[in-house]
């Protein structure tokens, strides 16, 4: 029963429980003011009925004073006669026994202070309320004067039922606002539901509807879909790093297999043992691809809570320049570095150091061997920038790289086709995108020419952490403070 | 040397077993934390190697622990988590040397032979010597068969630490980590070139050699054969 289900969630929805809450409140203290209006506009009425025929007694009273009983009698037949809600009746027991007025007997406990009685009229067949005063006159007498307040009650009756009646309907327009309410917030939030649900049906590119309102599930709906956005850049990245596994890990797997196929096939004891050397320098190799592969996606996603501490780029640049230096020479080339002025920076020297070998590893690898005859120095610099940051670029005169393959040259795995007979797993550079990346920087390839020139650009880090002492890494990096971030 | 070896994965520990016991060494396994825990605290071992996760106790925990106890006993950590931060956690636990998988078994037995000689009292050594080549520490002069070696102040470290494990394997990531202190992968043959720059030095010209290559493993500085 989907139908009752949907109305039970209406129904159980937090703006249709505020309603009703509301409600419960609200609503009984309406009615009782309600109640209470009806009852006091009645008493005011009433004496006010009463203020008048005080008034008409005053009236009664100097016509008594003027002509003696006489004169009340003609008076009181005289307003008897006049048609309308007027009750008059005048009886004086003793000595000319006087009984006029437009009402058949005296009512019972009726006082001077003013009472309610119920009188009957012959023409309606009924007993209607009336409100009237007894007074004495000379000679035992009595003088009731009454109105009847039959239409006042009706009044006030139907006031209350006027606001009772807006009790009900404002009852009514309240349950349907709830409920309106709660049906729009339960379609707001099944949009989100149904979204979280096909996204974790595995449909990644779904995102919350909006509908530009700018209210709080608009606000919602767009944080969501920013996170959704994020989600999924970071699964596809995770896609790309498994499919690149699978494509660059398999081919060397291959090898290694091979390798050792062809070793089994053979016989002698010394093929076995050059078959299982060949066989564990791939897997070297394999291990070295794999560690490249994960650290580059562990950067990418930020996952890698690098430590920074404070360094000194132009020695940490020209340390790993000094390290190649042999490398270099063996190829016939030479590196020269350029940065004597020393900048500070807080980095992870062990991702830049590594991001720096990559950038000379590159350009050695490169511009020696090269069909270029003379191929020119390797130039390191380290240029500290206007905004505190730096720039570290190697640029070489090797072939370089056509400026349309520039932008995908830092794209894993991409390994331009002039390349591809050299070794290397085609990560260099796009591990030194990433770590730039991780660190708030970027890498741009120049044409050096001829050759290629790589920047590696790192912004100065805001200084909001605070500075903390990592003993392990300190001692070993010979640096006094760090600064984790 | 006895080595004890904290490893929850049955054949990774039989194989550490089999290939300490052909190195000549004594060792012995535990399979979980607490076992390991108890064996590490009977304080025979020269050199513990601690498997970061274990069960009912991890390793950095044991490490922590004995260190907290007073406990030196030198402990290399292996796991397959390999960042720099995780490194930097592993030091810090009290462990003396990290090595992630997937490890060369010549790495892993070069360097537990680098710490177990460790623990022999740190001597405060100013001159290694080997065979006609000697090298002083305070003057920071090599010579070799009393003739003055000019060495570049990398060199120098770079035998220095070769000569303070001499007759030890030495591999190239020991040598990066100790003598530049890069740990990352350096892409190509660095090391081998400065390795062959330093040989020039010292060993050209000598009828003998002191700075030899160990196949699959690393550099060795030894007065005799290879």
């Amino acid at each position: 029963m989907p139908d009752t289900a949907h109305a039970m969630r209406l129904l159980t929805s937090a703006p249709f429980r505020l309603a009703l809450t509301a409600l419960s409140i609200v609503m009984p203290a309406a009615a009782i003011f309600a109640a209470f209006v009806g009852w006091q506009v009645n008493l005011l009425l009433t004496d006010r009925t009463l203020e008048v025929l005080r008034g008409e007694l005053q009236y009664f009273r100097s016509e008594l004073d003027r002509g003696g009983t006489a004169a009340l009698a003609t008076a009181v037949s005289d307003r008897s006669a006049v048609r309308g809600s007027g009750l008059y009746r005048l009886s004086i027991p003793s000595g000319t026994k006087i009984t006029v007025g437009n009402l058949a007997t005296m009512p019972e406990g009726v006082t001077a202070d003013g009472n309610i009685f119920q009188v009957w009229s012959d023409a309606e067949k009924r007993y209607y309320a009336a409100a009237g005063l007894v007074v004495s006159v000379p000679g035992g007498g009595q003088l009731l004067v009454a109105r009847g307040i039959e239409d006042q009650r009706t009044f006030a009756a139907n006031l209350q039922r006027t606001a009772f009646a807006g009790v009900g309907l404002l009852t009514f327009i309240a349950l349907v606002l709830g409920w309106s309410a709660s049906r729009r917030t339960n379609r707001r939030v099944s949009d989100v539901t149904t979204t979280a649900r096909s996204i974790m049906a595995g449909d990644f590119s779904r995102r919350i509807p909006r509908d530009q309102s700018g209210d709080e599930f608009d606000h919602l709906a767009s944080s969501l879909n920013e996170m959704l956005a994020r989600i999924e850049d970071l699964m596809q990245a995770l896609r790309e790093v498994s499919d690149n596994i699978a494509h660059d890990l398999k081919t060397p797997l291959t090898r290694l297999r091979n390798r050792a196929e062809a070793a089994l096939r053979d016989d002698s004891a010394l093929a076995h043992r050059d078959g299982l050397e060949r066989v564990i320098e791939e897997a070297d190799g394999l291990i070295q691809t794999f560690n490249a592969l994960l650290l580059i996606a562990r950067l990418e996603v930020g996952a890698v809570d690098a430590t920074r501490s404070v360094c000194e780029i132009a020695s940490l640049v020209r340390d790993v320049a000094e390290l190649y230096q042999p490398v270099a020479d063996e190829a016939g080339l030479e590196i020269k570095f350029v940065g004597n002025q020393p900048v500070p920076l807080a980095v992870n020297r062990q991702l830049i150091g590594q991001a720096v070998a990559n950038m000379l590893d590159n350009a050695i690898k490169y511009s020696s061997g090269s069909s270029i005859p003379s191929s020119g120095p390797v130039i390191v610099t380290v240029a500290p920038q206007a905004d505190n940051g730096v720039e570290i670029a190697v640029a070489d005169r090797g072939p370089g790289i056509p400026a349309v393959d520039r932008e995908r040259a830092t794209k894993r795995f991409v390994r331009l086709e002039q390349s591809r007979s050299r070794p290397g797993s085609g990560l260099g550079l796009s591990l030194v995108a990433a770590v730039a990346r991780l660190h708030g920087g970027r890498v741009r390839l120049e044409d050096n020419e001829p050759g290629l020139r790589i920047v590696m650009s790192l912004p100065q880090l805001e200084q909001n952490s605070a500075t903390v002492n990592l003993p392990g890494a300190s001692a070993r990096a010979g640096q006094s403070t760090s600064v984790s971030g | 040397m006895r080595v004890l070896v904290i490893e929850d994965d049955r054949e990774t520990a039989q194989f550490l077993l089999k290939a300490l016991k052909e190195s000549g060494h004594l060792a012995d396994t535990a399979a979980d934390g607490e076992t390991g825990l108890v064996m590490a605290r009977e304080g025979v071992y020269d050199v513990l190697i601690v498997d970061r996760m274990l069960p009912k106790r991890d390793g950095l925990s044991i490490v922590e622990t004995l260190r907290a106890e007073y406990f030196r006993t030198p402990a290399l950590i292996l796991s397959a988590l390999g960042s720099v931060d995780d490194r930097v956690k592993g030091l810090r636990a009290g462990g003396d040397d990290y090595l992630t998988k997937p490890y060369a078994f010549s790495e892993l037995l070069a360097r537990i032979e680098a710490l177990g000689r460790r623990s022999d009292p740190e001597t405060q050594t100013t001159r290694y010597v080997v065979g006609d080549l000697a090298l002083d520490r305070l003057s920071h002069k090599v010579t070799r068969g009393g003739e003055t070696v000019p060495l570049q102040a990398r060199e120098f470290r770079l035998l220095e630490y070769l000569m303070r494990h001499a007759g030890q394997v030495v591999t190239r990531t020991m040598l990066l980590e100790h003598v530049w202190d890069y740990h990352f992968d350096p892409q190509t043959n660095v090391i081998d070139v400065h390795i062959s720059r330093l040989r020039s030095k010292i060993d050209k010209g000598f009828p003998k050699q002191l700075l030899h290559t160990v196949r699959g493993a690393g550099y060795v500085v030894r007065d005799g054969d290879a």
